[in-house]
């Protein structure tokens, strides 16, 4: 339960997708917002008008998935970290992330990817890493994953410590 | 005796947007800080913000913290800053007793506006005075102000904002989290920040608290355990954890003792941190002219810190008999921003505690 452990269930996060997987053929920014906070960075730095809160900053965002293009500039400006945009092509899926560690992953270095509950369920390949002065800080990543991981994969591995 | 229109405690957010209120007014003011840095918190906030554009959403502490030191550029000589200066003593004939170097000095004032912030609370378990037992705050200071790691392996306690945040930076600094723990039934911080350190492999474990910190020099483990629905631990639930730093972040409590050393009138309120000063809707306490705003006022957030430091400026300017423009106006923008920023359900404490308070937020 997300209250107690900070995992949202697959029902949950499944609600943020759209409903036809086939609109995830294009981009499309998946924002896992679920309670709500007064914060609207996400509406305002959405250049498509894709995303909506309003006056009350606390509504949490809806999102126009025919008007998102998963260009990804709600990803590096979420202060919660809590958008990715995902596309589904054949059988392979794309991930953009925002990743906020060093070092940065490398252009097609393979990395581990994981889920919401931090365990590592697959490999994926660094496609690119977007780490400017727009991206301010919060790199975004694009990953290749297998396609079986389209809903569940969340970021990558992060190896701290030992 | 240095005099001045308006003396300004503390540079957090709150102070430094009361002095820019103040000086647009054409106030004269000193603005006091006992830390080197002007920004308060902010200068180790290296996480974005939330809020809206207009408490800068999406930026991160540390670039807020330039845009409101740079605001007070243009002001020159009317403005004096004073850092590494304490406030020792507050007197009702508006004269204040500072500190700066081992020098001893007064200024007097017309107007005093408190903008002291708050400390971190606390927690009684056995051993919490041993080294490598720090207040999360502490720790976000050491490493992202100081550049020193506080230690490799550690247990986070509460699950604040703080605490879930400052987990978060840890594990930036390479430094491994070996569990978060909170009394509560539930996450008591954002679950974007919580699901954030989950996702990085950090455990969280509600009704859970520390029960004793292990070591001889320094703590070497701690162990915890399982909290029932009264809040007391359950024996026989005990866990070792190895652990070389343990992080309190159980709350903050507003640091009002200046207030009360010069006869302000403060109410404890629980919802609010403790002991905070009575205001009315402008800011103003019991005392005609002295003004108190941000975290001493509630724990809060640093982006209504800065509405409040705003309003308050102008308030208090207002009060001195400078005119700030289009004041009405601009006051109750600040107020929308306020109720917006104050409306969630995260925000109940805030309203709860205001509305004991007497004071409509």
């Amino acid at each position: 339960m997300i209250e107690k452990n900070g995992v949202a269930t697959a029902a949950m996060s499944r609600k943020e997708f759209p409903e036809e997987e086939k609109m995830l053929e294009r981009p499309k920014a998946i924002i896992e917002c679920y309670k709500e906070i007064p914060c609207n960075p996400c509406e305002t730095s959405c250049p498509f008008d894709a995303i909506t809160i309003g006056a009350d900053i606390n509504v949490r965002p809806q999102i126009d998935f025919e008007a998102c293009t998963g260009c990804a500039i709600c990803v590096y400006n979420c202060p919660g970290l809590a958008i990715t945009v995902r596309q589904k092509i054949a059988d392979k899926a794309i991930l953009k992330i925002p990743y906020e560690f060093l070092p940065r992953p490398k252009k097609d270095g393979r990395v581990n990817v994981v889920n919401r509950a931090g365990e590592v369920i697959t490999e994926g390949k660094v496609l690119k890493v977007l780490d400017n002065m727009k991206t301010n800080k919060t790199a975004l990543i694009h990953v290749e994953i297998d396609a079986d991981h389209l809903y569940d994969a969340m970021t990558i591995e992060v190896l701290y410590g030992s | 005796m240095r005099s001045k229109d308006a003396v300004v405690i503390g540079a957090g957010p709150a102070g430094l947007r009361a002095a820019k209120s103040l000086l647009e007014a054409g106030a004269s003011v000193c603005l006091i800080d006992r830390n080197r840095k002007l920004g308060g918190q902010l200068i180790k906030q290296t996480h974005m913000f939330f809020g809206s554009e207009k408490q800068y959403a999406s930026k991160r502490g540390i670039d807020i913290l330039e845009i409101l030191v740079d605001e007070l550029r243009p002001f020159g000589d009317r403005l004096e800053v004073l850092n590494e200066t304490s406030v020792v003593g507050l007197y009702r004939d508006k004269v204040l007793a500072c500190v700066r170097h081992d020098r001893y000095f007064k200024i007097k004032a017309r107007t005093i506006i408190v903008a002291t912030g708050a400390s971190e609370k606390s927690l009684p378990f056995e051993n919490n005075d041993l080294p490598g037992v720090y207040a999360a705050g502490a720790v976000q200071t050491l490493m992202n102000e100081y550049g020193v790691k506080p230690g490799d392996r550690v247990l986070m306690v509460g699950s604040g904002n703080i605490g879930l945040i400052v987990s978060y930076q840890l594990l930036q600094a390479g430094v491994k989290v070996v569990a978060l723990v909170e009394a509560a039934r539930e996450i008591s911080g954002y679950l974007v920040h919580a699901s954030k350190i989950k996702r990085l492999g950090i455990d969280i474990m509600t009704q859970t608290s520390i029960k004793k910190a292990i070591g001889k020099e320094a703590v070497e483990s701690v162990e915890i355990w399982s909290l029932n629905d009264l809040w007391e631990g359950v024996p026989g639930t005990e866990k070792t954890l190895a652990v070389d730093t343990v992080c309190i972040s159980v709350g903050l409590a507003p640091l009002t003792e200046l207030l009360m050393q010069i006869g302000a009138d403060v109410k404890y309120v629980r919802e609010l941190g403790g002991n905070v000063p009575v205001i009315d809707y402008r800011y103003q306490t019991s005392v005609p002219g002295l003004y108190a705003c941000g975290d001493v006022c509630g724990i809060e957030e640093a982006s209504s810190a800065m509405v409040e430091g705003s309003i308050t400026g102008i308030n208090a300017a207002i009060d001195m008999g400078y005119t700030f423009p289009d004041s009405r106006r601009k006051i109750k923008d600040l107020r929308d921003e306020l109720k917006f920023l104050r409306s969630g359900p995260h925000a109940g404490k805030i309203r709860t505690g205001y509305a004991k308070l007497g004071v409509l937020s």
